[in-house]
């Protein structure tokens, strides 16, 4: 999850180049501790390494890079942990190793063994925790470990509760390093220590976001295609999810729709800055859905949605000019005025929680999709990828961007959308634990 | 919330403003030509006749303006300051540094009013106004309608008997009708005498009479939708002499009343395009109403800046913020482009807040928000970080997510923090998406407008007036001016030329001092003006209301000293003139003119005799003495006119000896007396005249007769119209052709016009070089003027003290007003000579 909105004007400016080197941080440096130099060379995270091939690195990253290469086997000790701690959700990704000898097994210390099992074998943690079974990756190797990537998301408000399992599960005792990204990783890095014991290794958020991206779309999801999109976006009938190859991504419009958005333009796998970004996001429809209709679900809300017509809350053109506005070019459809009905006492007596819930989300939606079309016009790049767990199970909102962009840009640009939608930060932490020497 | 009282537009009516341009159907005017000039009103925001007590409602009394630039302040605002992003109203997104954000209220009124101007068939253009999109269609009106109204439509529809082109403007909710029409009103004038054969001596020296003039007048007057019958039905029942077959329409309701209209009137309705409406009453707006525009900027001393009028406005990005936002690119007077716009505006402000707040009028969602704390809502950066996000440089304080705290079902959040949170989620959000396509259309220029904006809590962060959205009938009068104004030729930019010198509303302790000093001299003034009509019955009566008027709008500005725009000296004189003329005192100091400039003739001849005495260089000292002693006559002064009466040729060598020895306060007497030693004579001298009387007979005069003598030409400039007891052109007329008769150099100038009498197109004390009159400007130029001499307190100390020109000019005043002198470091009759030559 992202923030935000962006602010001063000119932090955005710059964009955030990163040659490799640079990229190994200074989380990477304070983590290093043993000063073992574990590379990884294994899966897509080499792959992605050898995209950058043959340019210039520096120092540091090359005697990195061969280290990594020749010291294969020492990597970091399991679990293998990434941590996205958002504004509203925290996102945990698991890797679990299903190569595992049993020489291995038997060495394996007792609370690793647990807490290995206790995540597997269950799909629901407590009340609130849930494991995305369907996003799990399958057979997938990770540092030359064959393995199952499990991705687990919580409420961010447990977040106690999860340091103070992490404590009684002695978690400290397996001196692993716990990578973590997200505004929380700032937030609770003082709660990690005090009550888990725990050094956390804070990663930049945005960083993770678009190694995660890059990562999971590079392994694909099980064997198919990680990234979509929707063909005839505008025809409700003939609409339709596809499978889209981002072989050669970039330039990319990366748009990260948490509580608030992100909006970030990527040129290659280390060179993209952040455009901007809004407070209008996930949050503000979950916000606002919950004092509207008093639902208490981000699901509940988007089933309410999904029942509602928002044309009785939103003002359309067509309300205020009998038809389209010919000479702007406005279709009659387009909302004019969001909530522009509820100025009108009897209206609002009329219409129902569902209506609201849905003018909610529409809002929202729009919104999103016009600054994004905006930003992509800006940056004169015309791929646009949608990620966040707002757009979990939202297919509303996702029909919708594919519309809004397809049709304001006359066809010119193109939504996409990735399977893992809000997960990618966590998998990018994960793999910077893995790539840490 | 700080200083809650500093809302500018909320309130009535700008009187101090002078003049603006437009339109007029005789202007041959090149369509597509952005920098025609056209033919101006007269702006004179009458409220005045209105006998009903709205002035003590600054609610309920119209108007205008809202403000403006201080380009000379150069406060256009770079937008991206630090911190409290969240709270500034459009954030400014990346890349934005360089785009100047200006608020502006597009806004003619302090509700949403916006002139538009509508082109007919015949590229004559058209003037309607209309208030932003506002929303409420259907429901609209429903929060007030237990408020009736309170004026007979008589008081409302002014002059309809006359009126000659109607244009309408039907909104959801409310109704804005405008109508030209012709009025009469009392003017002065006088006319010379003839005196063949008769006793000059005991005569006075011209004739006063006071005139009905007609002219053409604009009214702006919007009601309530649901009054629309009432009012149709007025209209028809006064509508006689009209020849009008046509009624202009824009808006949603348009549509909607067509049928009503024309069965009711009689008259065929037209319609026009709502945003091509829009775009031409922006243009005119932002061209021609000073004050119109202003910045804001958040915790700054000064939260509004008023900007000038700006010759060069386009291109620029209008963001017109109704129900919805509109997003409009304008290059030109005629062209212009809807490039985008957002669902996200004053419609969901409002929708959504009912439905938050289970508040049902806008102005009382303002309220709310204004008390409340959108933190307790809002997801901030530092919720999520615990601080500030260091290596995006986000500050902690920004918003991460609006509403992002209230994902629970189990709280309960305020409605004031609601609203709150609201507001900063839409004007954000209005704000981000104006930059983002003024960056993608390469703009600098952004202006807000729309009802959203009028007082707009954020963009303002005050809202302590409350005006009634719906309850009221407006009006705005504007009436036409004969001749167009133009800028001065000689001003060095006229796009940063600001005729005030000291802006009262930055300005707390001159604005008490000066406000102090205008209601010391009221009474004063209410007494001349009753005495110069004593044939009139109800003269005293309206001095009394002049004077009651006039206070009232003293007391506004004492509690808001923004109320009608930029508070300056220019505009409390402009203001009181106006109101003068309001109660038919056209020129309360015609007679003592006439007696003074009668009694300073007789006086001459001698003063000419006595400087032609002297050598040269005592001659031209003993000039810009006389120059400087005759502006000492002013009939503020008691002591003067008291000496004056009795001897006038001693009073004038009296009023020398006042002035102040040299080295005057501001002296550079040496550098000019250099200059007309050393250098060649001036091709010609354009000089700004002030008081009647001594000063032009005695002090004026004979320094343009030196000029004349060294082969100077002058360009004699007086007011078009009375003010105090300047002179007018039409008194100048007759007192040069007076002392032409008397002396031959001005004769024979005269006949071989190389002395030129012209109108400054002004009838105020001060003196605006951005507003003078064409054939002034065309002369000026024709005659390669290279000397700009400014005198009095009004012209060159309240106002063009700054001033710089491309030529050599000379102001000169006394300070007749110990506080001021005391405030430049002089006594009272100190000296201000200043002779400026531009840098090469």
């Amino acid at each position: 999850m992202e923030p935000l909105r962006n602010g001063g004007g000119g932090t955005e400016e710059k964009p955030r180049r990163r040659g490799l080197g640079a990229d190994a941080g200074p989380p990477r440096r304070r983590s290093s501790g043993g000063g073992g130099g574990g590379g990884c060379g294994g899966g897509g995270a080499a792959g992605a390494d050898s995209a950058a091939g043959p340019q210039p690195r520096e120092r540091i990253g090359s005697i990195s890079w061969q280290r990594r290469d020749s010291v294969r086997k020492n990597r970091p000790p399991f679990p293998w942990f990434g941590l996205d701690i958002g504004g509203t959700l925290v996102k945990l990704v698991y890797f679990e190793p299903k190569d595992i000898t049993a020489e291995e097994e038997e060495e394996e210390v007792e609370n690793l063994k647990s807490i290995r099992k206790y995540l597997t074998s269950n799909v629901a943690y407590g009340s609130t925790g849930i494991r995305d079974v369907h996003l799990e990756l399958k057979d997938l190797t990770l540092c030359g470990r064959k393995g199952n990537l499990h991705f687990i998301r919580f409420p961010t408000h447990d977040m106690p509760a999860f340091i103070q399992m992490g404590s009684e599960k002695h978690f400290s005792s397996l001196h692993t390093t716990l990578c973590a990204t997200g505004g929380g990783a700032y937030k609770f890095e003082q709660d990690f220590l005090t009550m888990g014991d725990l050094q956390l290794c804070k990663l930049d958020e945005l960083d993770c976001l678009i190694k995660g991206v890059l990562y999971i779309d590079s392994v694909g999801f099980n064997g198919h295609s990680e990234c979509y999109y929707f063909e005839n976006p505008t025809d409700a009938e003939r609409c339709q999810k596809l499978p889209f190859n981002l072989e050669n991504p970039y330039p990319l419009l990366l748009v990260n729709i948490g509580s608030g958005v992100s909006i970030l333009a990527v040129y290659s796998k280390d060179n993209y800055k952040r455009v901007t970004g809004t407070s209008l996001g996930g949050g503000t429809f979950f916000g606002l859905c919950c004092l509207l209709t008093g639902c208490s679900t981000f699901e509940e809300a988007l089933e309410m949605a999904s029942r509602g017509d928002s044309t009785k809350v939103d003002k359309l053109v067509r309300d205020i000019y009998g038809g389209d506005y010919e000479r702007f070019g406005l279709p009659g459809w387009a909302v004019a005025s969001s909530f522009g009905n509820m100025m009108s006492k009897e209206k609002r007596d009329s219409v129902s929680k569902e209506d609201l819930a849905k003018a909610t989300l529409i809002t929202i939606t729009n919104n999103i999709g016009s600054i994004a079309r905006m930003c992509a016009l800006n940056e004169n790049i015309n791929r646009v990828v949608f990620v966040g767990n707002f757009l979990r199970i939202n297919t509303i909102s996702m029909r919708l961007l594919a519309y809004a962009l397809d049709y304001w840009s006359k066809g010119q640009l193109k939504a996409l959308f990735l399977e893992h939608e809000g997960y990618f930060g966590a998998v990018g932490a994960l793999l910077e634990l893995l790539d840490s020497p | 919330m700080r200083r809650p009282h500093r809302v500018s537009q909320a309130l009535s009516c700008r009187v101090g403003c002078d003049t603006v341009q437009t339109p007029d159907a005789g202007c041959p005017r090149a369509a597509g030509s952005a920098g025609v000039l056209l033919p101006p009103l007269w702006i004179r925001f009458s409220l005045g006749n209105t006998p009903a007590p709205l002035p003590e409602r600054p609610g309920l009394s119209l108007l205008v303006a809202v403000v403006t630039p201080r380009a000379g302040g150069r406060s256009l605002r770079a937008h991206g300051g630090e911190g409290g992003a969240s709270a500034r109203s459009p954030p400014a997104p990346a890349g934005s540094r360089l785009i100047r954000i200006i608020y502006a209220a597009v806004s003619i009124t302090c509700k949403f009013m916006r002139i538009y101007l509508h082109t007919d068939e015949a590229g004559q253009e058209w003037v309607a106004f209309k208030m932003a999109e506002r929303g409420g269609r259907g429901s609209g009106g429903h929060g007030s309608l237990d408020k009736s109204i309170t004026l007979p439509p008589d008081e409302i529809f002014r002059n309809l008997e006359n009126a000659k082109r109607f244009a309408i403007d039907i909104g959801g909710s409310l109704t804005k009708l405008a109508y030209y029409s012709t009025v009469q009103h009392k003017v002065a004038r006088v006319r010379s005498f003839d005196h063949s054969g008769k006793d000059i001596e005991n005569e006075p020296l011209y004739e006063i009479t006071v005139q009905e003039e007609i002219t053409a007048r604009l009214h702006f007057i919007k009601f309530e939708n649901t009054y629309i019958e009432t009012c149709l039905d007025f209209i028809k029942d006064h509508l006689v002499n009209t020849e009008t077959k046509v009624i202009k329409a824009t808006g949603g309701g348009a549509y909607k009343f067509k049928d009503l209209i024309e069965k009711k009137l009689g008259l065929k309705v037209d319609k026009e395009d709502v945003m091509t409406c829009l775009i031409k009453g922006c243009n005119f707006v932002l061209r021609n109403i000073p004050h119109e525009v202003f910045a804001y900027q958040k915790d700054s001393d000064t939260e509004f800046r008023f900007q000038t009028n700006d010759p060069n406005i386009f291109p620029y990005l209008l963001v017109n913020i109704g129900s919805g936002v509109s997003i409009v690119k304008v290059e030109t007077e005629d062209k212009f482009e809807w490039i985008g716009g957002s669902s996200i505006g004053g419609g969901t402000f409002w929708g959504l807040g009912a439905l938050l707040t289970k508040t049902k009028k806008f102005d009382e969602l303002l309220q709310l928000a204004s008390k409340g704390q959108h933190t307790n809502v809002d997801m901030l950066v530092k919720d999520v970080y615990g601080g500030a996000y260091q290596t995006l440089g986000l500050s902690g304080n920004l918003i991460a997510s609006s509403f992002g705290k209230s994902t629970t079902a189990d709280k309960e959040f305020s409605k004031e923090d609601m609203a709150k949170s609201l507001l900063h989620m839409i004007s954000n959000d209005i704000g981000q998406l104006a930059c983002l396509y003024a960056k993608l259309h390469n703009l600098e220029k952004i202006y807000f407008g729309g009802f959203f904006i009028r007082g707009h809590p954020v963009t303002m962060r005050t809202i302590t007036y409350s005006i009634n959205f719906f309850s009221k009938f407006d009006m705005l009068e504007m009436d036409r001016l004969e001749r167009p104004l133009v800028n001065l030729p000689l001003l060095k930019d006229p796009s940063t030329y600001i005729p005030d010198t000291v802006d009262l509303t930055d300005d707390a302790m001159a604005r008490k001092y000066w406000l102090t000093c205008f209601e010391e001299a009221l009474d004063g003034v209410a007494k001349r003006a009753a005495a110069s009509q004593p044939d009139s019955m109800d003269a005293l009566e309206r001095a009394e209301k002049f004077r009651q008027k006039y206070w009232n709008k003293l007391q506004t500005l004492r509690q808001q000293p923004f109320a009608y725009g930029t508070l300056t000296v220019r505009s409390l004189l402009d203001t009181r003139e106006h109101c003068l003329n309001e109660f038919n005192f056209p020129d309360p100091y015609s007679k003592i003119k006439q007696k003074e400039n009668g009694i300073a003739l007789k006086c001459f001849h001698s003063v000419i005799e006595s400087l032609d005495s002297l050598d040269w260089e005592e001659r031209q000292f003993a000039l810009v003495k006389g120059l400087l002693a005759g502006n000492v006559f002013d009939w503020g002064a008691k002591a003067v006119s008291d000496v004056l009466e009795s001897e006038p040729q001693f009073g004038f060598e009296e009023a020398k000896s006042k002035l102040q020895e040299r080295p005057w306060l501001q002296d550079s007497y040496n550098q000019w007396l250099e200059r007309l030693k050393e250098g060649p004579p001036h091709k010609c001298a354009l000089i700004f005249a002030d008081n009647s009387g001594i000063d032009i007979i005695l002090g004026v005069f004979p320094f343009v007769r030196e000029l004349l003598s060294r082969g100077t030409e002058v360009i004699l400039a007086c007011n078009s119209g009375p003010a105090l007891n300047d002179v007018t052109y039409s008194e100048s007329l007759i007192v040069t052709e007076r002392i032409a008769a008397m002396d031959p150099i001005i004769q024979s100038a005269l006949k071989e016009e190389k002395l030129l009498l012209v109108q400054t197109g002004s009838s105020s004390p001060c003196l605006d070089l951005s507003r003078l009159d064409k054939g002034l400007a065309v002369l000026v130029r024709e005659r390669k003027t290279d000397l700009v001499i400014i005198e009095g307190m009004g012209r060159a100390i309240h106002t063009n003290y700054y001033a710089a020109f491309k030529c050599e000019s000379l102001k000169l005043a006394v300070i007749k007003n110990s506080w001021l002198a005391d405030r430049l470091g002089g006594k009272i009759f100190s000296v201000i000579f200043k002779y400026e030559v531009p840098c090469q």
